[in-house]
């Protein structure tokens, strides 16, 4: 991807570095303590995406996908083992800091869209942006363009209350595309959405991944996990299946989005 | 996101909850209007008093005889002697013995009726002389004031007070007229302007007799060389204190008194009433400020309850930021904002109601009340800082929320 190549070299790394995975886990253990009882929802897992990759995280509930995800996502941080996402060391940076890797590597996309209902939605749109010291003017554009790029540029200036779910979901999408973040991560973004609506996002996420977006995607259902390229089954905190990690797919990727 | 973003974002946030954000801001609002109130009336009530006082004369002593100073012997007690005489007076205008002291009256009061017509009225009989005018800084309404000639000659000439005239006659275009006083025809040849009243005595119901006229034809006996009060004029303000010490001399002189502590006579001066008038104002003034704080304390508190109860109602909001990109900082900045503009509004709205009332309240109780701007922009201040800093705690709880559990909250 063009936009890792110009972080990397302003974060001084050689380009070469790119063949780096995005996300590196080893031996990621995570462990709940809930009074005397402790619960170790990742047991020890190892798992590396490059990018341009579209993978999909399975696993019923209780299966330690949702802590995985959110490790992944920079919002909770590990018991043991180490996280790299895109060069950096998570597991050593305070809050602050995680919350600008946040800003900077990471579009969440959420199940519950989690727009807020008094900001119209290129105003949604924008938030990372804001957060990202981005100056007002560049920012209207760019969430111009994001929301465009979902096909939703005659809903600029709607409220979320006056959106469909499924467009709801495409101005979340729209936000979590608009800071050009190394990966997007999506948790169910398809749980609170008719037929119609999944195929919509869903097929919005093909599109992604033909540009070269990294996509990781959460969800139980198998038919949403079989649009990815790559499904990564997880069961009683560890990885249970594994059916791509393809060396190829990294490759195709940076190819695409050069 | 910086400042001007954070200020939108807190208003709009406000804004949302209009009637919520009004009820909280109430404390804040009745606390603010009370303090600009009070200080207001405080301020008020003491030019009221110190524009009395010096409607009586700025740089003024009063001489009355006895002394509240000792219980000691025979002496009467403050007020009550006839120790003071006209001669006390005559040698206190000498400008040898006391060359700070500008003007000198000697007031001799009978209260007397007075008949105009078929017109009674009772009212006090001053008998004085000419320096009286200028002592007690009034001015005549027409007319002219007694001479040195009615004085010399025990001319039977009275000036009235504008409300003697009226009461007398219905009017205050009376010179020439005649009136009666103790079945004596006096011819009335000025008329006061009206000065006000003072704390103990209206200033503008008297009648004015030579000083000899009063001795000679209406205080008879032994009573007829004894004055009530003498009033000393200094020559500037900062000469007021020489001038208490030059009368003090010359009256003990002359009352062959050698220790000043046995003294006959009373001095005092116009800057111990308003240095008394203003301690109390000042002590009334403390209290209810006391109790405008209490009410802003309270304030404050409803300010921190509403923002913990905008915390909890949004952490979702909160989460969603952190998520973002929101650093701990931006979110506690946002939250204290919204307790600043909160505190703002109350103050913003306190001031304005209390600079509302200040112009409706004066007609009600009748004494005056003055806006100080200090005031209002301190109180302001102060409405701002109590929302900053009852905001503390709940921004701090925002900022330290995890953002998974704020995500995952319903």
């Amino acid at each position: 991807m063009a936009d890792a190549r110009e972080r990397a070299q302003l974060s001084g790394r050689p380009a070469a570095d790119l063949d780096e995975p995005v996300i590196q886990l080893l031996g990621a253990r995570k462990v709940y303590k809930s009074g005397s009882i402790e619960f170790e929802a990742l047991r020890g897992v190892d798992l590396e995406i490059r990018a341009g990759e579209y993978v999909a995280i399975m696993g019923p509930s209780g299966s330690g996908k949702s802590t995985l995800m959110n490790v992944l996502g920079c919002l909770d941080t590990l018991t043991h083992g180490s996280y790299r996402l895109a060069g950096n060391d998570v597991d050593e940076l305070d809050e602050a800091e995680l919350a600008e890797i946040r800003n900077q590597q990471i579009g969440f996309v959420f199940q519950q869209f989690n727009l807020l209902p008094s900001l119209e939605a290129w105003r949604n749109v924008e938030l990372p942006l804001v957060y990202g010291r981005v100056p007002a003017h560049e920012r209207r554009k760019r969430a111009e363009r994001a929301l465009e790029r979902v096909g939703l540029e005659s809903r600029f200036a709607n409220k979320p209350g006056e959106l469909s779910g499924g467009q709801q979901q495409r101005v979340a999408v729209a936000r979590a595309l608009v800071g050009e973040p190394t990966m997007i991560l999506a948790d169910e973004p398809t749980g609170n959405l008719d037929s119609v609506s999944t195929e919509d996002v869903l097929g919005l996420f093909d599109e992604l991944h033909a540009l070269g977006r990294t996509i990781v995607l959460i969800t139980h259902e198998l038919e949403v996990a079989q649009r990815a390229r790559r499904i990564v089954r997880v069961r009683d905190g560890l990885i249970q299946d594994d059916d791509g990690a393809d060396p190829g797919t990294s490759a195709r990727g940076i190819e695409a989005a050069a | 996101m910086n400042w001007a973003e954070t200020l939108h974002t807190s208003w709009a946030a406000v804004r949302s909850h209009s009637l919520r954000s009004l009820l909280t801001v109430l404390g804040i609002l009745i606390g603010i209007a009370a303090v600009i109130l009070t200080v207001g009336l405080g301020l008020g009530t003491q030019k009221d008093v110190s524009s009395q006082i010096s409607s009586l004369g700025s740089n003024l002593l009063i001489v009355s005889p006895g002394s509240s100073t000792s219980t000691a012997g025979v002496r009467g007690g403050f007020g009550t002697g006839t120790t003071l005489t006209a001669s006390d007076a005559t040698a206190l205008a000498s400008s040898v013995n006391a060359p700070d002291i500008v003007g000198v009256a000697a007031e001799k009061n009978t209260s007397l009726a007075l008949t105009a017509n078929s017109t009674n009225w009772t009212t006090t009989v001053t008998g004085t002389t000419p320096s009286w005018l200028d002592v007690r800084s009034r001015t005549l309404l027409s007319g002219s004031f007694i001479t040195d000639a009615d004085q010399a000659s025990a001319a039977s000439v009275v000036v009235l007070g504008s409300e003697t005239a009226t009461e007398l006659f219905g009017t205050t275009r009376v010179v020439g007229q005649t009136v009666s006083i103790d079945s004596r025809t006096f011819e009335v040849i000025g008329v006061l302007a009206s000065a006000g009243s003072n704390s103990s005595s209206n200033l503008d119901d008297l009648a004015i007799v030579p000083q000899s006229t009063a001795a000679s034809q209406l205080v008879g006996g032994t009573g007829s060389s004894s004055v009530s009060t003498i009033y000393i004029k200094a020559a500037s303000d900062a000469q007021l204190s020489a001038a208490y010490q030059e009368a003090q001399a010359v009256l003990l002189n002359l009352h062959s008194i050698s220790d000043s502590s046995s003294a006959d006579f009373t001095i005092s001066s116009q800057n111990a009433l308003v240095s008394t008038a203003t301690s109390i104002y000042q002590t009334l003034t403390v209290l209810l400020t006391g109790i405008a704080g209490l009410s802003l304390l309270v304030g404050g508190i409803g300010v921190m309850n509403i923002m913990l109860v905008s915390v909890t109602e949004r952490t979702r909001e909160i989460g969603l930021r952190k998520a973002l990109g929101a650093p701990p900082w931006a979110i506690r900045r946002q939250f204290l904002v919204e307790a600043a503009i909160l505190g703002l509004s109350g103050g913003l709205l306190g001031a304005v109601l209390g600079i509302g009332a200040a112009f409706l309240l004066p007609g009600v109780i009748g004494s005056s009340i003055v806006i100080s701007p200090a005031a209002v922009g301190l109180s302001i201040g102060v409405a701002i800082a109590i929302g900053l800093v009852f905001g503390v705690y709940p921004a701090t709880r925002a900022a330290r929320l995890a953002p998974i559990d704020a995500l995952r909250s319903e």
